[in-house]
């Protein structure tokens, strides 16, 4: 009988189940890795030199590029930076709508996720499902900033405009019945957050479809049970957060342990794994989907009952609107030098984290007085993660990376920056 | 919160002493410095004892001092032409000398603590050699292996025990180190498809650099320490 020879393989960069842009080096043993060496930088852009020599506002386009499936949590984690060194405080309707856009950003990561997860490892049926939901979430990112998934839409000071009075509607269209119209529009006549609120009473049912495909399937449970297991003490090791970590059994969310914005005045569980497989994983975040809704829809409720402003009215830092603009020579002066020069921040440094969908996205900046961060430095949840990998492929089937691929929820504009 | 990062610093000074010297810092965050001989022996005690217990490795990243504090655009005097943008290019410093300031390259280091849900910041500078070079902490934090190929990368620090210390995030048979302040955003070289050749061929660059806004520092007293309000958080 021939003699089988471990054997060195490519994978990637350009292959579906990656992700991206991922290179594997593997060594394989028959179908058992040996031992995974990810290559990545392959979407590196230098987002932090590039922050470096652009006024600190010209930089919050690119935090959205950063993890392009959940663009709004990183914007967060910039603009808090940058607020937490000027020491501005944000009107509360503001944190409310970032908490709300956080949590929407949330279901929409989490959606991306179990689709993509899913097609990996053999359930074509859950990305349809899954881009179904996202559609209205999109919607709403695009009626509150304009765009579907590039925002810009938080500001240090708060967030850009408040929450539209109403929705897009869909257009007449010769392939569409008046009838299909009407119903499809039918949820769009209100105001957005009546939108957000019909969404939330839907929501927990799709979530349950989702459950009813996947949870109890026999194909999925041997493709994630078993797999990939971290123990709670290598999990903090390796520098896990998010539901990584908390697939592990450590019940450590910043939301809870290092509330930031309104988050210590919602109410929500975090959901915890117990074996550190995959399959973990994947139930706490269809879990984490489910408390996402549950804040979305305190938050729908508290904005309805408390308008009021969401931008600080400090205007050396927040832009005047434009009607001030037009007779106040102070606001025009305000505007001319935001738009122009930027606004100087103190000298100093800050590193402020939030729980991004994938794990502690955090930035910190060093500022040396200027207009421009001296320093920007990005700690993307899915770079530590993706460290991670060689440790947790080795011994498992060639099969299986892609399965780990998944579950690290891996999106390369974040790791390689 | 308040009291946590207080009983920390207490713990710090009765254990460290003179080794830590915490950097007065800005939003309530503990930032300490310590020279480069004693981080593994305080790294390893602020994992494994008690009193701290930083488990966790939060991030590593490299920062270079260069042209701290300096501006681009000086706007002493008006010109009898006009006011044009006084952009000063400043000649490149190239770092071939054998020695660099002993306060250029910093290592920083993010330590959380799960237990008692405490964060840490970690400078280390790395002193004058040329290059740059720190001990390693894989050893104790296993999670720092690809943060500290980063910074290698990207700032041409070494990390002394590092198992696998290579590029990361620039390509294959990248020169130099793009995140040092002396290195242009719009890098060295470029690359083009030459048809006679028939390959991909690398060039130095023919794009002039250029500054949309310049970098200025403006004295605001509003910022000043004895006119704020100090809050807790």
């Amino acid at each position: 009988m021939a003699e089988i020879q471990s054997y060195t393989m490519n994978f990637g960069p350009q292959h579906p189940a990656a992700h991206g842009v991922l290179r594997l080096v593997l060594e394989i043993e028959g179908e058992t890795i040996q031992k995974a060496d990810p290559h990545v930088g392959l979407l590196h852009r230098a987002t932090e030199k590039l922050a470096e020599t652009k006024p600190f506002n010209q930089s919050i386009g690119y935090m959205d590029r950063l993890d392009y499936v959940s663009m709004m949590c990183n914007e967060h984690g910039y603009v808090m930076a940058i607020e937490k060194l000027l020491g501005i405080e944000v009107p509360t309707r503001a944190q409310y709508i970032r908490v709300m856009f956080d949590e929407i950003t949330r279901i929409l990561n989490h959606l991306m996720w179990l689709g993509a997860h899913g097609l990996d490892i053999g359930a074509m049926t859950m990305f349809l499902y899954c881009f179904r939901e996202r559609e209205d979430l999109m919607d709403c990112y695009e009626a509150v900033s304009g765009t579907r998934m590039h925002a810009t839409y938080y500001r240090p000071g708060g967030v850009y405009r408040d929450l539209p009075d109403s929705m897009p509607k869909y257009a007449e269209s010769k392939y569409r019945s008046k009838k299909v119209l009407d119903r499809m529009n039918s949820v769009r006549e209100g105001s957005m957050l009546d939108f957000i609120e019909d969404f939330t009473n839907r929501f927990p049912a799709c979530v349950d479809e989702y459950e009813t495909l996947l949870t109890d399937n026999r194909i999925w449970k041997q493709r994630t049970v078993n797999i990939a297991v971290v123990s709670p003490e290598r999990a903090m090791q390796l520098g896990f957060t998010g539901p990584m970590l908390r697939g592990s059994g450590v019940e450590w969310d910043l939301r809870k342990k290092q509330p930031y914005d309104v988050y210590d005045r919602v109410d929500f569980d975090i959901p915890v794994g117990v074996n550190g497989d995959c399959y973990d994983r994947y139930l706490v975040r269809v879990e984490e989907m489910r408390q996402s809704n549950r804040i979305i829809r305190q938050c729908v409720d508290w904005l309805r009952d408390n308008p009021g402003p969401v931008m600080a009215e400090d205007h050396k830092i927040t832009p005047p609107t434009r009607v001030e603009m037009k007779d106040d020579m102070e606001s025009l002066i305000h505007h001319f030098k935001l738009f122009t020069e930027g606004y100087c921040v103190p000298e100093g440094e800050a590193y402020a984290a939030i729980e991004h969908p994938k794990g502690e996205f955090g930035v910190y900046i060093v500022s040396d007085g200027a207009n421009k961060p001296y320093r920007v430095k990005i700690r993307a949840p899915g770079f530590a993660h993706l460290s991670a990998m060689p440790e947790m492929v080795e011994g498992h089937m060639l099969a299986d990376v892609v399965a780990v691929i998944g579950t690290q929820d891996i999106v390369f504009g974040e790791v390689d920056r | 919160m308040t009291d946590r990062i207080d009983t920390l610093v207490s713990k710090i000074d009765a254990r460290f002493g003179e080794k830590m010297n915490r950097v007065a810092s800005t939003c309530r965050e503990l930032t300490y410095e310590l020279d480069k001989d004693d981080l593994i022996k305080v790294a390893t005690a602020l994992r494994n004892e008690a009193d701290f217990g930083f488990e966790m490795l939060i991030d590593v990243c490299g920062v270079d001092y260069l042209s701290y504090g300096s501006d681009e655009w000086v706007t002493n005097s008006a010109s009898g032409t006009g006011f044009s943008r006084g952009v000063e290019r400043k000649p490149v410093i190239l770092d071939e000398a054998d020695e660099f300031d002993p306060r250029r390259f910093a290592v920083v280091y993010h330590l959380l603590s799960i237990q008692n849900n405490v964060r840490l910041r970690l400078r280390v500078f790395t002193g004058t050699a040329n290059p740059p070079i720190v001990k390693s902490v894989v050893d104790i934090w296993n999670g720092a292996n690809w943060f500290e190929r980063e910074a290698f990368d990207l700032y041409g620090i070494l990390f002394d025990g590092h198992p696998d210390l290579r590029r990361i995030l620039t390509d294959y048979g990248f020169i130099g180190h793009p995140f040092r302040k002396d290195f242009p955003v719009m890098g060295n070289v470029e690359v083009s498809y030459d048809s006679d050749d028939g390959r991909v061929v690398y060039k130095p660059v023919s794009i002039e650099p250029r500054t949309l806004v310049p970098r200025v520092i403006r004295d605001d007293n509003r910022y000043s320490a004895d006119l704020k309000d100090v809050k807790d958080g």
